[in-house]
């Protein structure tokens, strides 16, 4: 019976936290991000093992505070928030689902595979816009440590790429 | 010595070690978000902010794990709450900015320096320092990549770029050397199979830096024997760190315990 409830009681809540949205890109969820690594059960106590995207990435403590809250409000009051580091995040973890989410709002989506050296060159980024390849990097870091600026040589449209990273 | 003796010491080394690279990131840290606002254009102002960014947050993980090993202490007590003698920070990491030429060096120089030292530190006995390196790798492959970029633009730049480039040179270089000479909780911890043996690190970081000095036609300082500043990593500092601490500090010790 305990073990019903407790597998119940984790289900549920990563069912919650596909509502809770990343503040800096509010339409990915932080599954859609693949942040979430462990959700535990000890009797009443609920650990949430969480992992950042980058060290000074300040939507984490953000993040954290928005778990807390949702899972008070559903009737959880032992949680317990915790941050790993190793493995270290990488955009392979983001769902496919994401990415799509992430070009529909306006951002280039990671392309390729995390680290491989040969994404680190120049990259045929799509402009999420008009989706021409015709596209130039403005600079390696954007709005956020996550994005970079590139511009549509097309239609002219600045825009973020999500970093593979 | 006691068995619990030497665990106590080799403890100390431990909290010494970890502060000495979160002191490093964060001062370097403080000292680049200076230019927020304030870069040569907005797109480099947004880089050189966001480098200070990733910076800061690889020293708070330092701090967590070295607030964790020390009994009361916390990620911000150890950041807002120690003087400068306690700081264990790299001398470059403190000094002035300078113009655009010479941040950019400064950078370049310490950047490559994290990249060999976290390649290694990746290596490391200890989970948590081995953990942090794995994590902050990928930024700092980044912050190379930039300014390499950089050095190589200004070098091989105008006459006025090249020139500011090599006067950067000139004031910087003779804080490199403190890189490669280790404290002695390094050598200690080095010796278990924890820390980093900086000065085997030396090479890696010769060549990197004289890959990007061929392309931007700046001629790679050949004394070997010319004199370093050196001190930092035992808390002996020049004049900058007391400024920087006053401004990095102000509001914990203004305000204590202050939360925002």
């Amino acid at each position: 019976m305990e073990n019903t409830r407790q597998h119940i009681s984790i289900k549920a809540i990563w069912k919650l936290m596909e509502e809770i949205y990343d503040p800096e890109i509010p339409v990915l969820s932080i599954i859609d991000l693949g942040i979430v690594r462990n959700v535990k059960m000890n009797k009443e106590e609920i650990e949430i093992c969480i992992t950042p995207t980058y060290s000074g990435c300040p939507a984490m403590d953000v993040i954290s505070m928005s778990i807390r809250m949702t899972l008070l409000q559903n009737g959880f009051s032992k949680i317990k928030i915790s941050q790993q580091l190793s493995p270290a995040w990488t955009t392979d973890w983001m769902t496919e689902r994401g990415k799509e989410k992430l070009k529909t709002y306006g951002i280039a989506p990671p392309l390729g595979k995390s680290f491989d050296t040969k994404y680190l060159e120049e990259l045929k980024v799509e402009c999420p816009l008009c989706h021409s390849l015709n596209t130039k990097l403005i600079s390696r870091f954007g709005s956020a440590s996550c994005k970079a600026l590139y511009q549509c040589n097309d239609c002219k449209e600045p825009f973020d790429y999500f970093k593979c990273h | 010595m006691k068995a619990s003796e030497h665990i106590n010491q080799l403890t100390n080394q431990l909290i010494n070690y970890t502060l000495h690279l979160a002191d490093s990131s964060i001062i370097m840290g403080h000292r680049l978000s200076e230019w927020t606002g304030h870069g040569p254009m907005l797109e480099q102002d947004i880089a050189i902010s966001n480098i200070a960014l990733d910076l800061i947050g690889q020293a708070r993980n330092f701090y967590q794990y070295a607030a964790s090993l020390k009994d009361g202490a916390t990620e911000d007590s150890l950041a807002y709450l120690r003087d400068a003698h306690e700081f264990k920070n790299l001398l470059i990491a403190e000094i002035r900015n300078g113009d655009w030429a010479k941040t950019i060096l400064k950078l370049f120089f310490f950047s490559t320096y994290q990249l060999c030292l976290y390649q290694k530190l990746f290596h490391s006995a200890d989970q948590q320092l081995s953990a942090i390196a794995e994590k902050s790798l990928k930024e700092v492959t980044y912050h190379v990549r930039w300014s390499s970029e950089w050095v190589i633009r200004l070098g091989d730049g105008t006459e006025e770029s090249n020139r500011r480039i090599k006067e950067a040179l000139a004031n910087v270089w003779p804080y490199t050397g403190e890189m490669f000479q280790p404290a002695q909780y390094e050598t200690a911890l080095f010796e278990n199979s924890v820390g980093v043996n900086v000065s085997d690190i030396k090479n890696s970081w010769m060549e990197k830096v004289k890959d990007t000095f061929k392309e931007a036609t700046l001629q790679y300082p050949a004394d070997e024997k010319l004199w370093m500043h050196t001190g930092g990593k035992t808390g002996v500092h020049t004049e900058h760190l007391g400024y920087i601490l006053a401004e990095m500090q102000f509001l914990q010790r203004a305000y204590p315990n202050c939360e925002w």
